[in-house]
This record gives C-alpha cells, structure tokens and sequence, in this order.
C-alpha cells in the first residue's frame, strides 16, 4: 500500500526556509503572505489493510519521520 | 595539566560522515586521555571507558533532520545504556544534534536563522563550573572557540527553557550581541537533568592549540578529561 507523509513546521515554529521562499516570491512580483516549507516522504507500506498501514506509519512519524517537538505530520493512503 | 592517575578511555563514535573525530581524538589524547575511536556499527564501548564523546560533521548526511538517523547507529544504544548508568557523554555539534534526538538532552537544533552555514569564532559565556565539562573554567569566564554549522539554532519551548534556566541546565551561551544562529535564550550548550550528558554548538576540539587561534577549547574538553579520570578512578 502506496503512503503519502507530509512534515511540517507546527504552528508558531519560525520557519526561516519558508520566509526566504516568501521574500523570493515577492521579489518575482507574486503578491505572497506566509510561506511554509515543509517535506513529503513517499512509502510503500507492507500492510495489506489501511488500519494497519496508518498505525505503522504514525509510528514512523513518531520515531523518525518528524521530530515531535517542532513538526506536525499527516498521513494519507493511496485507495483508502 | 593533567591530575594523577592513568589516562582515562575516551571514547569517540564515529560514524558515516562524521568529519571532526580525528580532531576530537588528537584533542583528547594531547590533554591526557586513552582515545579511541568506535565505528557506528560497534555494539559495545571499550572496555573501562570513562567518557563518550560525539563528533561533529554530517552523519548520514544530514539526511531526513540532523542526527535523526545516526541516533539508531547500534552505538548509540551502548551509550543509552552508558549515559543511563550515570557515564559522561558529551556530543560536539553534530553530536549534541544526535544528542537531542536520541532524547539525551533536551530541545531541537533547527536551521540558523540566517539560513548561512556559519564558520568563525564566537564568544561564549560559561554559566556555571561545577560541572564534568566545564571545571576547568573560572566563574564568569568568557572563551573565544569557533563554531562551524547549518542547522545550529537550539530551540524549546518557553516553559522547558525556563524549567532548564532554573535548574541550570543552560551551563554555555553565546555572549551577549554574539548569537549567531538565531538560538533561543543564546544557548550554545546544554546539560541533562543529571548533569552527566552535556552538547554544545561550537568546537573545542578546533580550540585546543595556539598556532589555530585559542586554546579556549581545552578548558571544556580538559574538564572533561578530568572528570574521566575521576570516574575511571572510582572504577577501579
């Protein structure tokens, strides 16, 4: 089963990559407020039935894939 | 230099793309310890090690977040185990990032502000002497010791830094007007709750020689060594 993780900064975390992207924008003409950049990580899961494959994942996300004290995560799964 | 007693076992884990271990080993056995490398894969420390100390560089490439994935290098569950049984473990940028996300030490290392890799010298304040890392230092002392990062801005949340600045716990800042990476309360080192595991941002293993600049960084690594020949004393 096909997985999309999206880590972002949380909520209130300075996100100094996300200003620069901003600045960038506005220097192209493109009237931007706040830009965040976050990270999307693809994985094939094993798990056949989707509440498996969202259990694992959010263990993923909690032991490696994010770092809970400054990012926030969201898992979809593809045909679910 | 050195107070009596054989040289204490030091430990330096290496692993891939780690840059600064070299540095570290020569630093360490020039003030007085048995240095010793340990490859990532290791599952045990040497025998009678006194100290553990972590390496800057990139390991694994920064991949992912600093030091997220060198944090489940089979080593680093024998220095778990070390730091858990009260054994003194000190992570050197690079190393305080796999520090914070092993959950050794607390709080995060995020991008510097500025978003430029900062190499220079910077001053630092050392808040308190009485600890394994910084004995060697006087009360109020400034030290001049370079730092060499991206991702070198400590963060937590305001109620953790002021649980850590009431416990102490922030032992090293950068002077006032001296911060370069954006970190909050300008903390450049940390210690843990038990004061046995402290990180810090700069190197002192570059500090160690007057030909390069300072010898600043003595002072924190020679406390260390210190404190390991205490500890390998009381071993025996």
């Amino acid at each position: 089963m096909r997985a999309t993780v999206l880590v972002r900064p949380k909520r209130g975390i300075l996100d100094p990559q996300g200003q620069a992207v901003s600045t960038s924008l506005r220097h192209l003409g493109f009237e931007v407020g706040e830009t965040r950049v976050g990270r999307v990580i693809d994985v094939e899961v094993e798990a056949t039935d989707a509440a498996t494959a969202r259990a694992e994942l959010e263990r993923m996300c909690e032991q490696l894939l994010a770092n809970p004290l400054i990012e926030s995560y969201e898992i979809s799964l593809e045909d679910a | 230099m050195s107070l009596d007693g054989p040289e204490p076992v030091v430990a330096v884990a290496v692993f891939p793309g780690s840059n600064d271990d070299r540095d570290a080993l020569q630093a360490l056995t020039l003030l007085g310890a048995d240095a010793r490398a340990v490859w990532h894969t290791d599952e045990s420390l040497p025998r009678d090690t006194a100290a553990v100390v972590l390496p800057g560089g990139f390991s694994f490439g920064d991949y992912l977040r600093c030091g997220a994935i060198a944090r489940f290098s089979p080593v680093m569950r024998a220095v778990g185990a070390f730091a858990g049984d009260g054994g003194l473990v000190l992570g050197i940028c690079n190393g305080f990032q796999v520090l914070t996300e092993a959950g050794l030490l607390p709080g995060v290392l995020r991008p510097n502000a500025s978003l430029s890799f900062i190499c220079r010298d910077v001053a630092l304040r050392v808040e308190r002497t009485d600890t394994p890392f910084t004995s060697r230092c006087t009360d109020g002392v400034e030290l001049t010791i370079p730092v060499k990062h991206g991702e070198g801005c400590w963060f937590a949340d305001p109620e953790q830094v002021a649980e850590l600045d009431a416990a102490g716990q922030l032992v090293l800042r950068y002077a006032p007007g001296a911060n370069p990476n954006g970190a909050v309360a300008d903390v450049a080192g940390v210690l843990n709750e038990d004061g046995n595991v402290f990180g810090l941002m700069p190197h002192p293993e570059h500090a160690v020689d007057a030909l390069l600049g300072s010898t600043d960084g003595a002072l924190l690594l020679g406390s260390l060594v210190d404190a390991a020949r205490l500890s390998a004393a009381a071993a025996v």
